[in-house]
């Protein structure tokens, strides 16, 4: 499945973090990789939106929405911002 | 301003159609009326939302093409197997409404003081964030050099040619046509890989900002091509629309 970049999801982090995001630096939690979210590589057709590190392949951010809300779990980022 | 307390965040608005331009037999130009558009730079992009009788929602991301400055107008290739697309480009019509936020993205987009030699590389629509970064340059008299090489399928599906071939003497517009050359063509015939950037991109030594747009396995190899041949990757700005779209 084709990649998109963090820059494609820009609506969605800002409805999620208050903020424009794309031009964060994200660094990975498994390789440690700095990087813009903009840079990020993004899979919006997996059940829910999954962004990875194209470094390592990890996974950084997955943002679900169900209903109204929007699931998020960053546990694959050493830090964001 | 109403639309000043609102800064910040990203609100979901309802914009009027002012008019609808046919640019290929795929691809539409629409030109929208947003009250309250704070302004957005050149290579941003909105969301659309489209909502069914049954509340289905529907949301895509669509570059905007014009410069910062002019009205929002959205260029759209339209996908035949696409949820959105087809009614942006079929349905729609003047005086019609859209729901949009934005605009959006900080990553890809372009200033003045950004500096340059520019080089824009666009698979199909890809040209879209592009030309409103051309617009932006000429808006603002900048004198940064600018090499684009656009990439399509055919002649026919070249989007703004006749606005590309009427660039200024200081921008170059350099085509690649992947499926169709028409008799006598001067242009490339071949895909975007390390010998055509060798031939037509700017040298690295030159330190050249590059934007590269498309389809997502066009901007892989383009801009893969353009790391090992030493432009630095922070200088390769991307934006990848995904597996569709004709290059």
């Amino acid at each position: 499945m084709d990649a998109v970049d963090g820059n494609a999801i820009g609506g969605l982090l800002h409805e999620v973090f208050g903020a424009e995001m794309t031009t964060t630096v994200s660094v990975c939690g498994t390789c440690g990789t700095a990087r813009q979210v903009g840079e990020l590589a993004v899979y919006a057709h997996a059940p829910g939106t999954v962004v990875r590190c194209p470094s390592c392949d990890n996974v950084l951010m997955v943002f679900v929405k169900i209903h109204d809300r929007t699931c998020v779990d960053l546990m694959g980022l050493a830090s964001l911002g | 301003m109403a639309g000043t307390a609102l800064r910040g965040r990203l609100t979901w608005q309802v914009a009027k159609v002012v008019s609808v331009a046919v640019e290929t037999g795929s691809v539409r130009t629409i030109m929208l009326d947003v009250p309250n558009w704070p302004g957005h730079q050149a290579g941003q992009h909105v969301d659309i939302r489209l909502t069914d009788e049954e509340d289905y929602v529907a949301e895509r991301s669509y570059s905007i093409a014009s410069a910062p400055g002019e009205p929002v107008a959205l260029t759209v290739e339209r996908l035949d197997d696409g949820e959105v697309s087809p009614y942006l480009t079929d349905e729609l019509r003047a005086g019609d409404e859209l729901e949009l936020r934005g605009p959006i993205g900080g990553y890809f987009v372009w200033e003045p003081e950004d500096g340059g030699p520019l080089l824009l590389l666009a698979g199909g629509s890809g040209i879209v964030p592009l030309r409103s970064i051309l617009r932006h340059r000429e808006r603002t008299g900048s004198t940064i050099p600018v090499r684009l090489l656009y990439s399509s399928r055919t002649l026919d599906d070249v989007i703004y040619r006749g606005e590309l071939d009427k660039a200024a003497a200081d921008v170059e517009v350099i085509y690649t046509l992947t499926r169709h050359q028409p008799p006598g063509w001067a242009g490339y015939g071949r895909r975007v890989d390390s010998a055509l950037l060798a031939e037509v991109a700017w040298p690295a030594s030159a330190m050249p900002l590059a934007y590269v747009c498309g389809p997502t396995s066009f901007v892989e190899a383009a801009s893969q091509a353009l790391v090992q041949s030493g432009y630095p990757p922070q200088r390769v700005k991307t934006e990848r629309f995904g597996g569709t779209g004709g290059t």
